[in-house]
């Protein structure tokens, strides 16, 4: 690997650090309901959406009815989704008069967009029109993102509340989450990306001239170029850890990410809310060495991978340097020569890192081992850094499983922020486990055993299987990239996929807030010298192991059938 | 639950005004203020109303006088602006690695003076959009001595333009160094004939 290399990585990682703590603290003040810049010139429209909804702010809710609160408004979400892309065709802001959308995929896309998957079974310039693109697809970047972060709030509530059945309220936290957090970001951040080059209009494809006329002899090769309403939507996607583009080739696309600058620009949003919520669980939990252990669990993970995908992207592709290409090149199928390798390899693991899953190259297109990495990542369960709060309320499932753990070694009673963990905590953290894992594996299974399974396959052999078992590892876990040589528009796998996103994400939901219900029930219990620490290197250590073991016993028979395999055949010099 | 199906409904709608309608109309309004040749399109214009480019997407040239652009995946033909795609094979799909020998095959046909250098990857390989604007000043510079054949110049001549052309990497840490192919040709036509 390059001393390039190794100082753009470096300087990516102090760039992140150095945006996402002070976010984080300003984060812990919206929830906390300190006043802020934000709060004084926006203050109204939460005020006033409070008033039109018939909704008092104090009004505390239960976790079943927070639970039911949120499935309601995204269960509405996927109906409004649904609806209008079937009824694009007669709508308006349709300037490519572009036809309603198949039953099948409008399915899938709903379901994808409300759980923050972005999995996009459709090519984007081609199928949705801007009024879709803007009033349905913008819009649940926006509020499924404020749902896993009012998720989190809510279960960071349950550490902190003592002898209280509430956790707060769903729609305070999600009118907060979206008017306070996401919307001044995404509005700057938009706003850099047009000065960079990315397109911002309500007009249609531009018409362009005939070469000849230009003073070519060949025929012209590109008779229009797609436009539309692109930064703003690019802005939430990837803040929001959505992922899902304007385009087909999604952040590949030069009118989506022009320049290396609004690709660092780009790569640093996708990581950015995500990391700086530990700082943000750091402050509301009042011990901020808790929040950097946190952080520093998922940086343990995060580093080493980025480190292999980049080397296993640089060294090359065998097959092809046979053929007498410059091995110094490194592997550049389905790469943009504007980012090189090394930033498509750091974006590919920093977008299934997190569950954000835009790509700006393509991953089917990667060497096996650079596929592995990313793949492996959204495994793990999305939680090294993971979607906007649901990364962290999934790390934080797992620091209860290791104090349990823990627990268990030396026999005493687990706790992790003065609450006991007991039986029933566990077994709710079990689901959040279990669930995306089954999802995985078994859907992977059944692809492989049906007829529409294995003919929707772009590619043969060992790489195929690659693709099926990314497309479910990222419908499992919301993440939303995609070996897109698979094919993905067919009734099989809209459905199956669809349902995977459903029980990967609701499926985590409701058993993260039954566990914030009890935990806020529970008394709270006195530091001992008996207590496990849980901001020190030793507990950073066991919670890392934790994952990783979990993560390993898990997915590595299916991993070996698949990338492994296909290295070992192909890739070994 | 039946208390909980307005504030669903009315906060949904809220959110659609405000981050589906609004965000993005503001979003438009001031890039179209500010910055408004690169919110439409990054357009070149041949003539008033006569769009000829987006500077930002590939525009490919198959002419021995010109420098080549990248192969490229998009359907129906190369470099379709309305339909990005990428190849999506895998590293080892038999059809990547004929695809690549027969470009292989071409280039070095085209090129005799290059015979024996490595060809550089971008060359023979299909960027993630199918619509890549850039190739890598080694891929420049390989095709430097045929150019100069083809209009009559001195190698020095192009290579000294595909040096003025090379962008390097943003604060020497991000992006990779890369060559305009649109712009760099149009450079080529603006000399006066016969070489400077």
């Amino acid at each position: 690997m390059t001393a390039q290399a190794w100082a753009t990585m470096a300087a990516y990682v102090a760039l992140l650090l150095a945006l996402a703590v002070p976010l984080g603290a300003y984060i812990a003040r919206v929830f906390t309901g300190e006043a802020h810049l934000a709060r004084r010139l926006l203050g109204p429209l939460e005020r006033l959406s409070y008033r039109v909804a018939g909704v008092r702010a104090d009004e505390e809710m239960s976790w079943r009815r927070y639970a039911s609160a949120l499935l309601l408004f995204n269960l509405f979400g996927v109906l409004v989704v649904y609806g209008l892309q079937r009824l694009q065709g007669v709508l308006p802001l349709n300037p490519a008069g572009l036809p309603g959308v198949p039953p099948e995929v409008a399915f899938n896309t709903a379901v994808s967009f409300a759980s923050n998957t972005n999995w996009q079974a459709y090519g984007g310039e081609t199928t949705m029109s801007h009024l879709t693109q803007m009033a349905a697809l913008t819009v649940q970047n926006f509020v499924s993102a404020a749902t896993g972060l009012a998720v989190l709030v809510a279960l960071i509530r349950g550490f902190t509340r003592r002898l209280t059945e509430t956790i707060g309220s769903f729609w305070v936290d999600l009118v907060r989450g979206t008017v306070y957090v996401l919307l001044p970001l995404s509005l700057v951040l938009a706003l850099a990306l047009v000065s960079q080059g990315v397109v911002q209009t309500l007009d249609g494809a531009v018409e362009l001239a005939p070469a000849a006329a230009a003073g070519q002899e060949t025929e012209p090769a590109s008779e229009q170029i797609a436009l539309g309403p692109v930064a703003s939507q690019v802005a939430i996607k990837q803040l929001g850890t959505n992922g899902g583009g304007f385009f087909n080739v999604n952040s590949a696309h030069p009118l989506e990410n022009p320049t290396p600058f609004s690709n660092l620009l780009q790569m640093l949003a996708i990581l950015l809310v995500p990391a700086a919520l530990c700082f943000t669980f750091g402050a509301l939990v009042k011990d901020r060495r808790q929040g950097v252990a946190l952080f520093l669990a998922m940086l343990v993970i995060f580093v080493p991978l980025m480190i292999g995908t980049v080397a296993a992207e640089q060294a090359g592709n065998p097959a092809l340097t046979a053929l007498g290409l410059d091995p110094a090149g490194g592997n550049l199928e389905g790469k943009e020569v504007r980012f090189g390798v090394v930033d498509s390899a750091i974006w590919a693991t920093s977008t299934t890192a997190a569950s954000n899953g835009s790509v700006n190259a393509m991953h089917d297109s990667f060497t096996p081992l650079g596929g592995l990495a990313p793949m492996w990542l959204m495994q793990l369960g999305e939680i090294v850094f993971g979607g906007v709060g649901s990364g962290l309320y999934g790390m934080l499932v797992y620091a209860l499983i290791a104090v349990f753990i823990a627990g268990l070694m030396v026999g005493r009673t687990p706790e992790y922020l003065g609450k006991k963990i007991e039986a029933y905590e566990m077994k709710m953290g079990m689901l959040v486990v279990l669930f995306p894992a089954a999802a995985v594996l078994l859907g992977t299974a059944l692809a492989c055993v049906l007829p529409a399974g294995t003919a929707a396959l772009g590619n043969p052999g060992p790489h195929g299987f690659s693709e099926m078992l990314y497309a479910f590892s990222s419908g499992a876990n919301n993440n939303g990239s995609a070996f897109g040589g698979l094919t993905v528009s067919g009734h099989f796998y809209s459905v199956a996929i669809g349902l995977c996103m459903v029980l990967g994400r609701y499926g985590l939901i409701v058993p993260v807030l039954a566990i914030a219900g009890a935990l806020a029930r529970k008394k709270g219990v006195p530091m001992t010298a008996g207590t496990l620490e849980t901001h020190t290197p030793l507990f950073v250590g066991l919670l890392v192991g934790t994952i990783l073991l979990v993560g390993a016993l898990t997915f590595i028979p299916a991993l070996a059938l698949g990338p492994i395999i296909e290295h070992l055949s192909f890739g070994a010099k | 639950m039946l208390t909980l199906l307005r504030p669903a409904a009315v906060l949904l709608a809220c959110a659609t005004l405000l981050t589906g309608l609004l965000y993005p109309l503001v979003v438009t309004g001031l890039a179209q203020a500010v910055f408004p040749a690169e919110a439409n399109g990054s357009l070149i214009l041949a003539a008033p109303g006569r769009v000829e480019a987006s500077a930002l997407i590939g525009r490919p040239s198959e002419r021995d006088r010109d420098f080549w652009s990248r192969p490229s995946a998009t359907s129906p033909h190369p470099y379709n602006g309305a339909a990005s795609s990428g190849s999506n094979l895998g590293p080892y799909h038999p059809a990547l690695v004929e695809a690549v020998r027969g470009r292989v095959e071409a280039l070095r046909a085209a090129h005799p003076e290059r015979a024996g250098v490595p060809i550089p990857v971008d060359l023979v390989t299909t960027s993630g959009s199918g619509l890549d604007p850039h190739i890598s000043p080694a891929a420049a510079h390989f095709q430097t001595a045929r150019v100069a054949r083809a209009r009559g110049l001195s190698e020095e001549t192009v290579r000294g333009l595909v040096d003025a052309h090379t962008e390097g990497r943003m604060l020497g840490l991000f992006g990779a160094p890369r060559v305009h192919v649109l712009r760099l040709n149009r450079a080529l036509d603006a000399l006066p004939p016969g070489g400077a």
